[in-house]
């Protein structure tokens, strides 16, 4: 049994109150004295180059106090890529600039090219539509292959439209091309894992500030990774020194990844602020998150899957397409190459992968990590090319999978697409699967559904991501140009409570939770007692922030280690005042003692004497009780998992339902049992939102037509099912201190594939020779599929 | 201008607002009850839920000259008056039912208004009642079963912690 508000107690979030009572802050929530508006004009053209922009009657409007435009910020930085990579042939990448606001040319719908300060909102919005822009249209570029093909340039600077032509792994390649050969059986998929809005409830808003007297700089923004956005503003684009700068993320509603990257609005209400002396904010509407948050996904790939005789794979390969939009955000080269190419082995013992990704530039909007980033499109086509292989060689899906699991013994395994994986037991995973979801049971579920006119189809899917980012020595060779490590300072108070300062920012996890959970495990004292100072660069020692499941495998190792450094000094402390060796004092729950006497001092007490240290070796001992740790881990975490779903299918309409969804994950050892629980909950019903519903879409003028909640399909309650959710067969992580995974992104990279396959297995039940639907699987889309295969 | 009186969450309260001022801004900008949020220009989210005279409004939706006169409750307001929680959003905490907390606010006042008409609701009439509030974190899951516990019902065969 886990102690109460200890490591693997379901304890609930003391962050829910203020959330619970609308006394949550967020950024937009921040209202200041004397603050004014900034209200952005953006292009309602896909492509075109300024030829001019005329302020002047926007200047003479009410409340006007600023306007700026690309001319502004031409001395200043571009927003940079975080990752270099190398094409095939060794060229570097293609990184054109991406300027604060537009400068020579609009490049998507959304680009904003202006900004207006004014002394309200509606001020600065009716000032914005009389700013006058003159724009010589060019041809959209859209479609990714129709990019590569054609002489219109996004950047007319670099003369293409091809970021980067990557293979991974090159060396792999002619071993992979002879095992596809000479394979006794090969299945060749085409797919397009559609593009997505990642759509936090809460949208973007940035405020800056400008102490006139100090020419310190603060930026309250709803970010990810508030550090992460000062370094970027302090070393690329503004130049501010990071010792002038704060950032602060307050409570943040929601990123899924669109809030861990810098944006130029963050840039515009500083430099605005500075000019003006004022406050100045912004918050973005829904309509401009549409136009301008980073999307997700957007691949086209095809993939081929070989086989031998008796169903062992021999090979995959890949050739992948992935559009970053108009501009390169910051994670997005690293998004379709290392976090993609990297698990194209999935959870097999294939020996021969290679992949190569096209990365192409088009009037879009940027794409970059959604929820999982990489991985779901990896897993997607991995697990769709598995399921199709199945069906064409008869063999039972799940025994196909079994039969080229890495086995337990196997570890640590070094995969064919270049990672160790250090522990998994995907077969016990699988078994655990097949009885929480009564697989059993699915014969009398399809009678059911078949006697109500109904098809059914049970959809299976086994997953293994790269989590925990991420080791800085590895993502360094593989071109990463920072660090992924983190950061906590454990301050412990002379009154024997806790402050903890860690780099990780929550934005819906529970960290406030869940850190003091570890915490009070290791030094036996009151959780209560512990409080998380997070999303502050001016509290907190450094921090990469929250994405990739790395909060508490990478910070919470941090923590850690940072405990441990304060029970060392502690013990230090307590054996002085015990009059005793210290290799003879020991610390359990809460308590100094030494070993063999009934001689014994308090946690607190110890506190208080760090503090006030009368009689005290200040010679061996500084008094004070904080320590700082950073942790930069030795590999990548592998969460895997074992996914099924049953879908009904109406054969009248094309309509799918989820009715029944199963998670069995393997993330290694649980802090909080409830907290997991309910990240993976959210991944399905974001990754079943992919499979049916969500798409974004451009016209071929590059105008966004899903631009809104009315447009853009997003799963409600009534579309989803309650989900069965099990992480009873973890296995521990074997390099950070916890034993931990990661376990955010895991439900949205395991059920998109669990759902087609479920759809298609229903099709077929119903003697329909359909053997793959793109996502979304909307009823038009099925009910197609439907009536071509006749 | 025109002035607007109200009673909010029980305090009678009067500004001067523009027309076009929607209740949603008056509540947050003016009366600074930051707690209503707004996800949505199109009426679509529900982040903006609140009470007026008794029933579930989207306030995005409202002038704020539409509610002079009446009695208006916000999620500020749902509380006990010691400051505990009310049972609905006890459920809310006990089942997980919220993450970033951002859509919560509305959930929580929707789900007021529908126990009110439905005092013990099927897991079907809650996710179809839903239909106008979105939450992009929790898969619903957790807020069906957190309504279904605080009408009363047994949810301990739904899964999870
Ligand atoms: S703000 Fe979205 S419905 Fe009111
Ligand atoms: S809890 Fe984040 S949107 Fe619902």
């Amino acid at each position: 049994m886990p102690k109460d508000g200890g490591i693997g107690a379901p304890t609930r979030r003391r962050e829910d109150y203020r959330f619970l009572t609308g006394r949550g802050r967020y950024s937009d929530d921040i209202k200041t004295q004397g603050e004014c508006a900034a209200i952005f004009a953006r292009s309602t053209v896909a492509h075109g180059t300024i030829k001019s922009i005329d302020t002047s009657a926007a200047a003479a409007m009410p409340g006007v106090l600023a306007i700026f435009t690309g001319e502004d910020f031409v001395e200043v930085g571009g927003n940079p890529a975080g990752w270099l990579i190398n094409s095939r042939d060794g060229e570097p990448m293609k990184e054109p600039k991406r300027p604060v606001l537009a400068h020579g040319k609009v490049r998507h719908v959304g680009d904003a090219y202006a900004a207006v300060i004014a002394e309200t909102v509606q001020q600065a919005r009716d000032a914005a539509e009389m700013i006058e822009i003159d724009i010589e249209e060019h041809d959209a570029v859209v479609n990714m292959k129709d990019a590569l093909a054609g002489t219109t340039y996004v950047h007319d600077e670099i003369g293409t439209n091809q970021c980067f032509d990557w293979g991974w792994i090159e060396d792999n390649r002619a071993a992979t091309d002879a095992a596809i050969q000479g394979a006794h059986h090969v299945t060749t998929l085409e797919l397009v894992n559609n593009r997505l809005v990642p759509n936090a409830m809460e949208t973007r808003c940035s405020i800056g500030h400008y102490d006139t007297g100090t020419g310190d700089y603060t930026l309250h923004t709803t970010s990810q990774n508030p550090h992460l956005t000062r370094l970027l503003l302090s070393a690329f684009v503004m130049g501010i020194p990071e010792n002038k700068l704060t950032v602060i993320a307050p409570d943040v509603g929601g990123g899924f990844g669109s809030k861990i990257y810098h944006y130029g609005e963050e840039a515009l209400v500083l430099a605005a602020a500075k000019k003006l002396g004022r406050t100045v904010k912004w918050t973005s509407d829904r309509s401009e998150a549409f136009q301008t948050d980073a999307h997700g996904r957007d691949h086209v790939t095809k993939i081929e899957l070989a086989l031998d005789e008796e169903g062992n794979f021999l090979a995959f390969r890949t050739e992948t397409h992935a559009n970053v939009g108009a501009y390169l955000s910051n994670f997005s080269t690293a998004t379709p190459t290392f976090l993609h190419g990297t698990l194209m082995a999935g959870n097999y013992t294939v020996p021969n992968v290679y992949v190569n990704v096209k990365a192409v530039f088009t009037n879009t909007a940027p794409v970059d990590a959604y929820r999982g980033a990489g991985r779901p499109e990896a897993t997607y086509s991995l697990e769709r090319v598995i399921d199709m292989a199945a069906r064409e060689i008869g063999m039972d899906p799940i025994e196909l999978r079994r039969k080229n699991f890495i086995k337990p013994d196997q570890y640590p395994f070094a995969s064919a697409a270049g990672l160790e994986y250090d522990s998994g037991n995907y077969d016990a995973l699988m078994d655990q699967m097949e009885k929480v979801a009564d697989k059993a049971g699915f014969a009398a579920r399809r009678a059911e559904s078949e006697s109500k006119g109904l098809l059914r189809g049970f959809g299976v899917n086994a997953y293994v991501e790269a989590c925990g980012i991420a080791p800085s020595n590895l993502v360094g060779v593989l071109g990463s140009r920072v660090g992924l490590y983190d950061a906590a300072t454990v301050r412990v108070n002379a009154t024997g409570n806790l402050s903890v300062m860690v780099g990780a920012h929550s934005h819906g996890q529970g960290h406030e939770t869940v850190f003091p959970q570890v915490v009070a495990e290791m030094l036996g004292i009151d959780p209560g007692s512990i409080d998380i100072v997070h999303g502050d660069t001016s509290k907190i020692p450094f921090g990469m922030g929250t994405y990739g499941s790395r909060s508490l495998a990478v910070c919470g190792s941090a923590v850690v280690r940072a405990t441990e450094k304060i029970i060392v000094k502690a013990t230090k402390i307590a054996a002085h005042m015990l009059e005793a060796d210290a290799a003879d004092v020991e610390f359990k729950d809460g308590t100094f003692s030494v070993v063999g006497t009934n001689q014994s001092v308090s946690f607190g007490e110890v506190a208080l004497k760090a503090y006030i240290p009368h009689q005290f070796p200040i010679e061996d001992i500084e008094p004070g009780l904080e320590e700082t740790a950073f942790y930069d881990p030795a590999n990548f975490t592998y969460p895997s998992g074992a996914y099924c779903c049953e879908v009904e299918v109406d054969p009248e309409t094309g309509k799918v339902r989820v009715n029944r969804m199963t998670a069995v994950d393997d993330f290694g050892n649980v802090i909080n049992p409830m907290v997991v629980t309910g990240q993976v909950h959210g991944g399905l019903g974001q990754g079943i939102g992919q499979a049916l519903m969500e798409n974004t879409t451009y016209d071929s003028d590059g105008q966004l037509l899903s631009a809104s909640y009315m447009d853009y399909a997003m799963p409600r309650a009534d579309d989803l099912p309650f989900y069965t959710v099990d992480h009873s067969q973890g296995t521990a992580c074997t390099h950070n201190p916890l034993g931990v995974k990661g376990c955010g992104e895991a439900g949205a990279i395991g059920s998109p594939p669990t759902v087609v396959n479920a759809v298609i297995d229903a099709l077929q039940s119903g003697g329909k020779n359909v053997t793959h639907i793109d996502m979304p699987v909307t009823p038009h889309r099925v009910w197609s599929a439907m009536k071509n295969a006749g | 201008m025109a002035k607007v009186s109200m009673t909010v969450n029980g305090t009678s309260v009067s500004r001067e607002v523009e027309g076009q001022t929607l209740l949603v801004s008056m509540l947050r900008e003016d009366l600074r009850l930051t707690g209503t949020h707004v996800g949505c220009d199109t009426s679509q989210c529900g982040a903006c839920v609140v009470h007026v005279n008794g029933k579930a409004v989207k306030s995005c939706t409202m002038f704020a000259v539409e509610a002079d006169g009446a009695e208006v409750s916000t999620i500020e307001g749902q509380a006990n008056a010691d400051g505990t929680l009310s049972t609905i959003q006890q459920a809310f905490q006990e089942h997980h039912g919220l993450q970033c907390g951002f859509c919560t606010p509305g959930m929580v006042m929707s789900a007021a208004a529908l126990l009110k008409d439905n005092p013990t609701p099927t897991e079907g009439e809650v996710r179809a009642y839903l239909d106008g509030n979105i939450c992009r974190c929790t898969g619903y899951h957790n807020i069906v079963k957190a309504i279904m516990a605080a009408s009363g019902q047994d949810v301990s065969a739904i899964a999870a912690e």
